[in-house]
């Protein structure tokens, strides 16, 4: 399982751009934690999900 | 009468300590977006004696700015780089600020951002504080970022909050509260927002990285 903004998903083996691509995030507007560190946007498509990663979707709002 | 640059360093060193202050008045803090995130932070920075401020943005002052941004109706059609660099030297006459009339974008920041301890993160549009935030944590690995995100509406002041992201990424705001779906952006609000952004600034310049 992986832990994404702390909530349990069968989601290990798909890579970070195959999970965002089934929800909802406007990816222009994320960033992505994982593990600690910062995910690089050229690196969505190749960084596959493993067992017990925790993962943080940033997704920003307006204002400021 | 303006006080010395002495005077005005043995202030902040009796208010500070002289530790404390020498660490704040050995930085340098970016601020990108100078509306109401950005000039709250400039001028708290300022205040607490931060050596150098890096003021980005690319817009003028406008009359619909007042409600919450720190310009005067008398500054109305100037760039906000020069209206609050006047207004920041007026609170701060020896702080070393460096003005950058642009929109930053992927390919610019690096330029201007490079020689910052501390990035703040404070436009409006949320493609662009993404953009800033994974520019920053991407390409500066020594800098570290203050970014916010909710802020906006009539909600409690209570739900605006800083946490850690990583260790380099501090986000201050309540998370959902969008300009989008709100009433707007009001002022205490905003400056509460700005005030953890500055606050974890200053922390982060004193070493202090726990949230």
């Amino acid at each position: 399982m992986v832990k994404v903004n702390g909530v349990e998903l069968d989601i290990a083996g798909k890579t970070i751009s195959e999970y965002l691509a089934c929800t909802d995030y406007d990816t222009t507007r994320i960033a992505v934690e994982r593990n600690g560190e910062i995910v690089f946007k050229s690196q969505y498509g190749e960084t596959v999900l493993k067992d017990e990663d925790s993962l943080e979707v940033v997704s920003f709002v307006g204002g400021g | 009468m303006i006080p010395t640059e002495q005077e005005m360093l043995s202030a902040l060193q009796s208010r500070h300590g002289t530790k404390l202050q020498s660490k704040f008045s050995a930085s340098a803090v970016a601020v990108c977006g100078l509306g109401g995130l950005g000039s709250n932070i400039a001028i708290a920075l300022a205040r607490a004696g931060v050596g150098k401020l890096i003021l980005i943005d690319y817009d003028r002052v406008d009359i619909t700015n007042l409600h919450r941004q720190q310009y005067k109706a008398n500054q109305i059609g100037r760039y906000k780089t020069e209206a609050l660099r006047e207004n920041l030297l007026e609170i701060a006459p020896y702080i070393n600020i460096e003005t950058v009339n642009e929109r930053l974008t992927e390919d610019n920041f690096y330029g201007y951002l490079k020689n910052a301890d501390v990035v703040c993160e404070a436009f409006d549009c949320a493609q662009a504080k993404a953009m800033l935030t994974n520019g920053v944590l991407e390409r500066l690995p020594s800098c570290y970022l203050v970014a916010a995100s909710g802020m906006a509406g009539m909600g409690s002041p209570n739900a605006i909050r800083t946490r850690s992201v990583t260790k380099r990424f501090y986000l201050c705001g309540d998370g959902v509260s969008d300009v989008e779906n709100t009433m707007g952006l009001v002022a205490p609000r905003v400056m509460l927002c700005a005030a953890h952004q500055a606050q974890t600034v200053l922390r982060i310049i004193a070493g202090e990285f726990e949230v």
